[in-house]
């Protein structure tokens, strides 16, 4: 019935209305802000400001990517052996893994941090056993490891989740057929795992890349990532059209690594896989 | 087949736990020092609890952190829930690709960007009524509906899809306004996925930093706010004691949970064979 | 216009998309009367149900029950019921909370509802079963729950879409049988809806053969075989072998380059004509005693009978006999005149009735249809 179809339709407006005020919009003022001065005059200043800040860009990309990788070659055994455990170990095992994912992000990291200081515990065992201490803290490698740390429940849980749905029929087909285990892994469960592969690697990527705490904690004030110096033109230096700016092309810079992920995977992501 | 696992796997099990777990295990050990170190620990105390109990900073922000969960999660699940019934019925593949896409933004964003997006409009909003202090709670339920929308309607969503398209036709079959069918028989049948969407929105926003960060204000700080402006300073081992009480409240929230299903599932699986062997 | 008409279809339209589903139909259905609506998937069978039952508005005529226009009535306020082809049972409420459903939103009282509940389940030979889950149910319990839950509400008519199609082959036949006992002692209309014509012609009173959105004849089971209108339904209906013949003169035939005596008249003298002769009723003669004669190309034994595919003239006819004669040889045919059916040339003609593509294969492919219509 006509009527009643229209009726349903119309229980979406309200979300579709805060949607365009409270999603779209507020996406045009960061563009409004990045072309504007503090006095709402066009201008490409802030814009061209960009440039200074390529070495910072660049050096937040490379340690998301390397934090994502790491993330995805340490999850995707451990995916695998999930997925293929009994219902029990499965049910503890994603208890267990999604469990840091509820404690809060600046309570673990300042731990990692505590864990990791000259004088901290790793240190101190290692004194004990009569290793000189290494220096840990304030290292891109402590950001790093403050990544996969804080985000890597999101690349396993993807990664369980199509591996725990894939057919077991497929493998054996695979092995019947001659293949050994490389082959079904190269041939069989490593094409089938992409999306969930797509969808972890999205999910670890973007925050990593935008993160402002961890390396704020864990890299010290030796250098920045680009979430540093945008939340700095927001709450410090109060230059929002120079943080809009950052923000803009942060954001088209990710779209762009997304799109060449998706081309690597042939993936169209609609969403990803949800837990 | 579901095989035992190897020494090896077994191992590597161990190892991925150790790394996930070492410093909540710190975090907790440093809970019940005596001193406030997060060095050396001088012997077994409950003063960090007690004087978490007695800090009422921190347990206004509780408090602050807990009613912005619940009204952002339960808006987001009411609107999202109406929102993905109407995007389920949208026939016109533009349109629904197009609302999909926006539905995305917020949850492929960084966060930083989606926290001063808002930031901006409410700022600007609020230049434009000449008010000084738009920021605070008003604002942060905004930002928390929005991030929150996604996850209700991709969880809902499905459910509807799997929904049999009979069952409205069959509940209006007999005698049911269209109205009395969508809340008889069709909310039951997506209600794991409006459950399951609200638990999500509920959790994000309670744990919630970043974009809570940039459309907060004075007046209004939650916990992670708070954790945030302590861990700027040296933290007191205080807010060891409040995260691992965070963390107990959530194991056991999880481990029950988790029994429930399992046990659901057996007696499901249970009923199931017995109907076979009828 | 008898007394007893229940609902009328008055020139019902409907399309798609600019796809004309239903293309003008009316219809008288009576009271207490078993009717099918046969024709194979697109035909606009369910279709017309839904119309009927009030989930789709037809574009154009009206629909009138017992002589009111119920158009503008919603499904909720209508005096019928439907059984949905996936039963389209509540998967959250157990097997009584699913009948008790409609007792419910009337607003009956419980004790009523549980007298009847298992009054229904009596019915439906399910005692004992209201306790349990709906997952836990056989596909033929959940088809009992979901004719006692549609039943509960004391439909005038009720509308059963392929309500047999997701069950195997024996609980099929039970539940046929079934259906029709569980109609004649509740003294309602059932309107069905299905793709099988056995299911129609064991089952019906009245059946209604539809294709493209038309109704192609409307008859009893024994009409609708014996007599089909056009070459749509003597191939849908059963088998036939369907030629091109001119009628002489009446009850003078002429095909396959031969001339038969049949029981049919009224046509124009040499009017082309469809010929439809079923494959049972052709005497297998030896060659000389034949009208006509052809070769044996295929042989099959289904059991009963055997079935051959013989070539006369070109065209392939295919013919049950109890005897066996090998492929290759040459048979004689006499068909008696009461075995000959004519009929006027329709859109059909020249589309159906020769089996020179035949293969038991494809007839098996054909068998599993499309559920959806639309």
């Amino acid at each position: 019935m006509k009527k009643k179809s229209l009726s349903k339709k119309l229980t979406a407006s309200p979300y579709l209305v805060w949607a365009a005020i409270f999603i779209i919009v507020p996406l045009i003022f960061v563009v409004y802000y990045s072309v504007t001065d503090g006095n709402g005059n066009f201008t490409l200043e802030y814009i061209m400001d960009i440039g200074k800040y390529k070495d910072v860009m660049l050096n937040s990309i490379w340690l998301g990517f390397i934090a994502t990788v790491i993330s995805l070659v340490i999850s995707y055994p451990l995916a695998y052996i999930m997925a293929r455990s009994g219902a029990n170990v499965q049910r503890t095992m994603m208890i267990l893994v999604m469990l840091p994912m509820w404690m809060n992000l600046l309570i673990r990291t300042y731990s990692m941090m505590i864990l990791l200081q000259d004088t901290g515990i790793i240190n101190t065992a290692l004194s004990w056993l009569g290793i000189p201490p290494l220096h840990m803290i304030n290292t891109q490698g402590a950001v790093v490891l403050g990544m996969v740390y804080n985000y890597i429940p999101y690349m396993i849980l993807p990664l369980y989740s199509i591996m725990a749905k894939m057919d077991h029929n497929l493998i054996e087909a695979a092995e019947d057929l001659g293949a050994n285990k490389l082959t079904v892994l190269k041939d069989i469960i490593l094409p089938l795992s992409l999306p969930g592969i797509a969808s972890g690697f999205t999910m670890v990527f973007v925050p990593s890349v935008s993160t402002f705490y961890i390396s704020k904690k864990l890299g010290g004030n030796t250098f920045s990532l680009i979430g540093d110096v945008i939340e700095m033109q927001f709450k410090s230096a109060n230059n929002y059209n120079l943080g809009a700016a950052l923000s803009l092309v942060l954001m088209v810079l990710i779209i762009v690594c997304m799109m060449v992920m998706n081309r690597f995977t042939g993936e169209d992501d609609d969403g990803g896989v949800l837990i | 087949m579901k095989t035992k696992m190897s020494p090896l796997s077994k191992l590597y099990v161990a190892f991925i736990l150790l790394f996930l777990y070492a410093p909540i295990v710190v975090m907790i050990v440093f809970s019940f020092n005596d001193s406030a170190s997060t060095s050396v620990i001088s012997g077994f105390s409950l003063r960090w609890y007690e004087s978490l109990l007695h800090d009422d900073g921190t347990m206004k922000a509780l408090s602050n952190t807990l009613i912005l969960a619940v009204t952002s999660s339960l808006t987001a699940t009411v609107m999202g829930t109406a929102a993905a019934v109407g995007i389920n019925t949208f026939r016109n593949k533009y349109i629904k690709k197009i609302t999909m896409g926006v539905t995305n933004i917020p949850m492929m964003n960084p966060e930083i960007v989606t926290g001063i997006s808002m930031m901006l409009l409410f700022v600007f909003c609020a230049k434009l009524v000449g008010k000084t202090d738009a920021l605070g709670f008003g604002t942060m339920l905004i930002a928390h509906v929005t991030f929150n929308l996604p996850y209700v309607i991709l969880s809902v969503l499905p459910k509807l899809r799997q929904l049999d398209k009979y069952l409205p036709e069959a509940a209006m079959d007999l005698g049911c306004t269209p109205v009395q069918a969508f809340f008889k028989v069709v909310l039951p049948s997506i209600s794991t996925g409006i459950v399951s969407g609200f638990m999500m929105s509920f959790t994000l926003s309670l744990d919630d930093f970043v974009i809570s960060y940039f459309t907060q204000g004075p007046s209004f700080e939650t916990l992670p706010i708070r954790i945030f402006s302590m861990t700027k300073k040296r933290v007191t081992p205080d807010m060891y004691a409040l995260s691992t009480l965070i963390f107990v409240a959530i194991l056991l929230l999880l481990v029950l949970l988790n029994v429930a299903q399992a046990k659901g599932e057996k007696r499901m699986s249970n009923k199931l064979n017995k109907g076979v062997k009828k | 216009m008898g007394d007893n008409t229940i609902i009328q279809l008055q020139n019902i339209s409907k399309k798609f998309d600019d796809e004309v589903i239903l293309d003008n139909i009316n219809l008288t259905i009576k009271d207490k009367e078993f009717m099918t609506f046969l024709g194979p998937s697109g035909c606009g069978k369910t279709t017309t149900l839904r119309i009927i039952a009030g989930f789709l508005e037809s574009d154009s005529g009206q629909v009138l029950f017992e002589g009111k226009d119920i158009n503008n009535l919603p499904p909720h306020k209508r005096q019928v019921n439907t059984i949905f082809q996936r039963y389209a049972l509540f998967p959250h409420l157990n097997v009584y909370d699913n009948i008790a459903f409609g007792l419910r939103i009337k607003k009956m009282k419980e004790k009523d509802i549980s007298k009847k509940v298992h009054e229904m389940l009596e019915l439906v030979n399910l005692k004992g079963f209201q306790r349990r889950n709906i997952a836990s149910l056989s596909g033929g319990q959940q088809q009992r729950v979901a004719i006692a839950r549609a039943l509960a509400v004391e439909p005038r008519v009720l509308l059963l879409d392929e309500p047999l199609g997701a069950l195997d082959l024996k609980l099929r036949k039970d539940m046929q049988v079934e259906l029709k006992n569980i109609q004649k002692r509740m003294g309602i209309t059932f309107i069905y809806v299905t793709h099988d014509q056995q299911e129609a012609l064991s089952m019906s009173d009245t059946v209604v053969v539809m294709n493209d959105g038309r109704i192609q004849q409307i008859g009893t089971p024994i009409d609708i075989y014996n007599e089909p209108k056009n070459a749509f339904v003597a191939d849908f209906i059963g088998e036939s072998n369907i030629l091109d013949g001119v009628m002489l003169d009446d009850f003078k035939a002429k095909f396959s380059g031969a001339v038969f005596q049949c029981l049919d008249k009224g046509f124009a003298v040499n009017e082309s004509v469809d010929i439809v002769v079923r494959p049972e009723d052709v005497d297998v003669v030896p060659v000389e005693e034949g009208t006509i004669s052809g070769v044996i190309t295929s042989n099959t034994f289904k059991g009963v009978h055997f079935e051959m595919i013989v070539d006369i003239d070109n065209f392939k006819w295919m013919i049950q006999t109890t005897d066996y004669y090998p492929v290759g040889s040459k048979i004689g045919i006499q068909i008696e005149p009461d075995a000959i059916h004519v009929m006027k040339k329709s859109e059909y003609s020249g589309m159906y009735g020769d089996y020179s593509s035949f293969s038991d294969e494809l007839e098996h492919l054909s068998d599993i249809t499309v559920e959806e219509e639309e």
